[in-house]
């Protein structure tokens, strides 16, 4: 694969992760988490693990993101107590 | 205390990052991994197992039991959701109903519940309306989803995937059908009993097979075992039993990602969903 290609999606699994992280609302970061599980399914894809990527696909980036989009709707933006 | 922290983290981080140096390089031909065991499972793969896929082979077979722990892993983690979430609240239980033909939006309490009404029509406290052209969408999705799952769990020997990625799918499938109708619409289809009742049953496909391979005297999840139940040679049945197992993955996966699902959206009522 073209080696500029794969520098762009390293660098984009970095800058999402960190985003991740960074971000103050929890529903963004749940989502970013999402895009860095697909940019690093892409990174699996191309070092030739199709089997993990696949996994990374269909459970870090697909139904993990549901968990926690799920889990964030229940939360709200001032504690109850 | 945040200086600390930070540095901390810094000096872990450089820590790692020198030490990864150390690691072979990726595809390396004279590191230990490349020069005992990929060969072995490169060359042997096909005539001990008879699986195109070395991934499968490797996963299902070879390293039977890290994956048959993998599968009990899931279900723990199954249970510790519905343990955690799904306990009895005692609160007075309130419910929003629609009045259809005025369209005015009544608040319930007590137990006396409109149910099966054509004139009331239950909504969710954060109710967002299920749009038409969402949920038609995803009706017509859904089988191709589900073919495609048990496609992937069937061809998992010749191509990438296998039980966990199809059981993933599968319980994804049935996850989109919650979210694109109501949490109670996919409830009724595929109840939290059903769910829980096939996710036990995956993890016992997997051990039960492996427990017949003992009854047919041979050592624990060694399918060649299987050979005379199956009606082929040793080899042939080693594959057979790697795709009983992926099947007994797959059950237990899509059970235990549904049974997650409605305990995370509903915070463990399973009343209201998302």
């Amino acid at each position: 694969m073209i080696w500029q290609l794969e520098l762009i999606i390293l660098l984009l699994v970095i800058i999402c992760a960190i985003a991740a992280i960074t971000v103050r609302d929890l529903l963004s970061s749940a989502l970013l988490l999402g895009a860095y599980s697909f940019l690093l399914c892409l990174i699996w894809a191309v070092m030739g693990a199709v089997d993990v990527a696949f996994t990374e696909a269909t459970v870090g980036a697909g139904v993990s993101t549901v968990f926690c989009v799920a889990a964030v709707f229940h939360t709200t933006r001032r504690t109850k107590d | 205390m945040k200086i600390l922290g930070k540095l901390t983290i810094l000096l872990c981080g450089v820590l790692l990052l020198v030490f990864t140096m150390e690691f072979p390089d990726w595809g390396d031909p004279d590191s230990p991994a490349s020069t005992h065991l990929s060969p072995y499972f490169i060359q042997h793969t096909m005539e001990d197992t008879a699986v195109p896929n070395i991934v499968t082979s490797v996963l299902a077979d070879y390293r039977g039991y890290d994956t048959m722990f993998e599968t009990t892993v899931i279900l723990t983690a199954g249970l510790a959701c519905f343990l955690l979430l799904r306990i009895e609240r005692k609160k007075v239980p309130h419910r929003y109903y629609r009045h259809e033909p005025t369209g005015v939006t009544l608040r319930m309490e007590g137990d006396k519940f409109p149910r099966n009404s054509a004139v009331f029509q239950r909504m969710d406290a954060n109710w967002v309306p299920y749009d038409f052209v969402i949920s038609r969408t995803c009706r017509l999705i859904i089988p191709f989803i589900q073919i495609f799952a048990l496609y992937v769990v069937a061809h998992g020997h010749h191509s990438p995937g296998g039980g966990f990625q199809g059981g993933v799918l599968m319980g994804a499938s049935v996850i989109l059908f919650a979210i694109s109708h109501s949490l109670r619409a996919a409830i009724k289809s595929f109840s939290e009993k059903t769910a829980a009742l096939l996710s036990v049953t995956g993890v016992f496909i997997y051990a039960g097979t492996g427990a017949l391979c003992l009854i047919f005297g041979e050592v624990f999840l060694n399918y060649s075992a299987l050979a005379p139940l199956f009606g082929n040679d040793r080899i042939m049945a080693r594959s057979h039993g790697i795709l009983m197992v992926e099947i007994g993955v797959a059950v237990a996966v899509t059970a235990v990602m549904i049974w997650i699902y409605y305990n995370l959206s509903s915070a463990g009522k399973q009343d209201e969903g998302l």
